[in-house]
């Protein structure tokens, strides 16, 4: 090894907080999405992505489940569920 | 997006709901992958570049906890020399801890030389990365380690510091504070910083969920309820003079401490919360924050 | 071209030569002239710099340290308590691997606050990963300047190297020396070409964290690098003696230790006076010699030990002291003989603490003494009389 550690850009995605969530995930219902994008503003992680209305979704590799997404979605398309479910 | 293109990428170790995980990233979004980013020691550091993993797609240095305003001077200086200055912005980013405490002194003397830097603060009002102990920055009576509330004791007895007025006082041409409730207005005030030469400073207020114990989904309200009691003022002082503030319709107090565990000490107080309404109605008048009919 | 020169503004011209892009300035006795000579020459515009009037030393280490990182050759220049504020940073710029080249002009430590010379200052960052090395002269201070670009910079190297020289002796001295010329140095030293650098083209992360992991080896391969170091120092100094036809650099230089039956070890301008008192006590028919330090980190062990071999009786004479040990480089060099079949009496000298003058008489007291009991520490020209005094507080 030589020289100063450096590391390079997307490295961090290879470490998949995804599994760090416990209870909740959210579940991107696709129906009332007015694609405001506020949902992929407000992601801590940088995990929800999307286009046109009723395309965005979360990224299960990385979400932790903080369930912002779900709190500021002003037309509350985004529902936090149990991580069991489908 | 590429994946190359993306300025801060997942995978990086902050807690579920981090509010200075949020305006990290749509800071550097706003401003842009022509940036160089030097960032104090502190969580955002640490939960970005843990080796051999980083979150940033732009340059990114740390050195320590104090130094990232004579750091970025350097990275400025060097850029100037080499003619290379033009259309590449340099942000020194540090918490409160590292702005106002320990990086004070590096800021003011890269203020006073007028470097072209902005310097951010994420104000999660207390040394977050080192288990939230009480910082310059920690608002009065706040239960943090180091200012517990006890049998003697309301918690953190002195006020904020207030670092947006030092840095006016520094006549650097923009001063502004942003929360992350905010998230539009917080990224126009960064292009609108990056936009302008000379030194700059925006400090952001950030909630801490596992610091100011509330759920990793209330940041937004918690910061919400900051700005909405005036305890949080959001303002722009452009040349040294307030330009523009976000007015509100003052709520109580108690929207606001009562969302969080780490006041949950003087709920029970009217006095205490009366000495906190003061600080409130203090900003709403120096600002001008209260909107009229 | 020769010119009688102060010590301080012949750093600041030697630095100029080197083409510094970033100088970062913060004023400490005394290194001031240097800092305030090169203040002059871009203030003149005889040399292309960003001039930093940085606001305390640890911006000063910080601000070359960003300035490096973004890829231009930089320079600062502190002492005693300034290196001691800086001292985080100076580790830091050696973990972070980046070349540069800090002159350090030696002071006492405070408190009690000295401004006089000692090495005391340099001691306290030894063990940071810094190639430190010491001059004897003013043309040393040049030469070595010159040279620390090469070594620092060198693709196998990258690790920052500080010059050591006596503050006030060397600083404030007046001697003619040989100022090379800007061709001259353009020739011997080419352009900072970086290894790793804050570049929007091509951006990487610098400074992360290192776990328990990782850290290690990290230092291990500082250590490593530091080998490299006793290999390319000598190569750097004797091209060096090609292109500008002097002797300069290197480990170690030897005067008059042939057939000495002791040698005193020792840095910087102290060995100037200790040659003059070889040579006054050779004539005398004495068998003495001074083998010079130039490099103290990396320590060169296999040089001193070829230079003192079958020497009987050596001294070492220290300008700093290890409180509640010996001198550090009494412990450097004592341990540099452990496992050897023949190891010497070795005695260690501290003279000089906080600026006090070194005789030709004291260093005739340390060869005096040298012959005498095996000491670790004995502390030459002490006043007897201060060391009586009781402290008089009711």
């Amino acid at each position: 090894m030589f020289g100063p550690l450096v590391s390079k850009p997307k490295s961090s995605r290879k470490n998949k907080t995804g599994s760090w969530r416990i209870d909740v995930k959210p579940k991107f219902l696709q129906k009332n999405c007015i694609a405001c994008n506020m949902c992929v503003q407000i992601c801590p992680e940088n995990c929800i992505s999307g286009k046109e209305k009723n395309s965005y979704k979360s990224d299960p590799d990385f979400c932790k489940g903080c369930g912002l997404c779900a709190f500021i979605c002003p037309k509350k398309d985004i529902e936090m569920v149990p991580e069991g479910e489908k | 997006m590429p994946e190359t293109k993306i300025l801060y990428n997942p995978g990086h170790t902050a807690c579920g709901g981090c509010g200075q995980a949020i305006a990290a990233r749509l800071v550097i979004e706003a401003a842009g992958e022509k940036t160089i980013v030097v960032n104090n020691t502190g969580c955002l550091e640490v939960f970005t570049t843990k080796y051999p993993e980083t979150a940033w797609g732009v340059p990114f240095i740390h050195s320590l906890f104090e130094n990232a305003g004579a750091v970025a001077s350097g990275v400025e200086s060097a850029l100037k020399f080499l003619g290379k200055k033009e259309g590449i912005n340099v942000i020194a980013q540090a918490g409160d801890g590292g702005t106002a405490d320990i990086g004070l002194q590096a800021l003011s003397g890269m203020w006073e030389r007028g470097h072209d830097i902005l310097s951010v603060c994420y104000d999660n009002e207390a040394y977050m990365n080192t288990g939230i102990q009480r910082s310059g920055l920690t608002p009065f009576d706040t239960n943090t380690t180091t200012s517990p509330s006890g049998r003697e004791s309301f918690g953190n007895p002195k006020m904020k510091k207030p670092v947006p007025e030092i840095a006016r006082a520094h006549g650097i041409p923009y001063v502004a504070t942003a929360s992350v409730a905010f998230t539009r207005d917080m990224q126009n005030k960064v292009k609108k910083a990056v936009s302008i030469k000379g030194p700059k400073y925006l400090q952001i207020h950030v909630p801490c969920p596992l610091g100011w114990r509330h759920e990793g989904a209330a940041t937004v309200t918690v910061a919400r309820a900051a700005v909405e009691t005036g305890l949080y003022p959001i303002f722009e002082y452009v040349n040294g003079e307030l330009a523009a503030v976000q007015k509100i319709k003052p709520k109580p107090v108690e929207e606001y401490l009562k969302l969080q565990g780490r006041f949950k000490h003087i709920l029970k107080s009217p006095e205490q919360i009366k000495k906190i309404q003061d600080i409130a109605d203090n900003n709403i008048k120096k600002y001008g924050l209260k909107l009229e009919a | 071209m020769k010119k009688f020169v102060e010590g301080s503004y012949a750093v600041a011209e030697a630095v100029k030569l080197c083409r510094p892009g970033v100088i970062s300035a913060y004023p400490i006795t005394p290194q001031t002239h240097i800092v305030e000579g090169l203040a002059q020459f871009v203030a003149d515009g005889e040399l292309k710099a960003e001039f930093v009037n940085v606001e305390s030393e640890h911006s000063a280490a910080s601000t070359v340290l960003g300035a490096v990182a973004t890829g231009v050759r930089a320079f600062t220049s502190s002492s005693s308590q300034g290196l001691l504020l800086m001292a985080e940073v100076i580790f830091n710029i050696a973990g972070m691997r980046l070349p540069l080249v800090l002159a350090c002009a030696n002071r006492a430590v405070s408190a009690p606050i000295n401004i006089w010379n000692d090495q005391q200052d340099v001691m306290t960052i030894r063990d940071s990963g810094w190639i430190l090395l010491f001059a004897e002269n003013i043309q040393e201070v040049i030469d070595l300047h010159i040279q620390a670009y090469r070594i620092s910079e060198d693709h196998s190297i990258m690790l920052p190297v500080m010059v050591n020289l006596d503050g006030y002796i060397l600083t404030h001295g007046l001697e003619v020396a040989d100022m090379p010329t800007q061709e001259q140095v353009d020739k011997f030293l080419p352009a900072y070409k970086p290894l790793y650098k804050l570049d929007v083209n091509d951006p990487m992360t610098l400074g992360s964290l290192a776990m328990p992991e990782h850290y290690m080896e990290t230092r291990i391969a500082i250590q490593k690098t530091l080998e490299t170091a006793l290999e390319l120092i000598p190569k750097v100094s004797s091209d060096f003696k090609k292109a500008f036809g002097r002797e300069c650099g290197g480990l170690v230089e030897a005067y008059k230790i042939e057939d000495a039956k002791q040698v005193i070890v020792a840095m910087g301008s102290v060995v100037g006076s200790i040659k003059e008192t070889v040579d006054e006590l050779r004539s005398q028919g004495k068998k003495v010699g001074v083998l010079k330090l130039i490099t103290y980190r990396p320590f060169p062990k296999e040089a001193i030990l070829n230079g003192l071999k079958n020497i009987p009786e050596i001294a070492v004479v220290d300008k700093s002291i290890s409180l509640g040990s010996n001198s550090p480089l009494y412990t450097d060099l004592t341990s540099a003989f452990i496992g050897q079949t023949k190891i010497p009496k070795i005695s260690g000298f501290v003279l000089g603490l906080g600026g006090r003058d070194i005789t030709k008489d004291s260093i005739k007291q340390v060869f005096d003494k040298l012959s005498g009991k095996q000491v670790d520490c004995e502390f030459i020209d002490a006043k007897k009389e201060l060391l009586e005094e009781e402290y008089a507080g009711n």
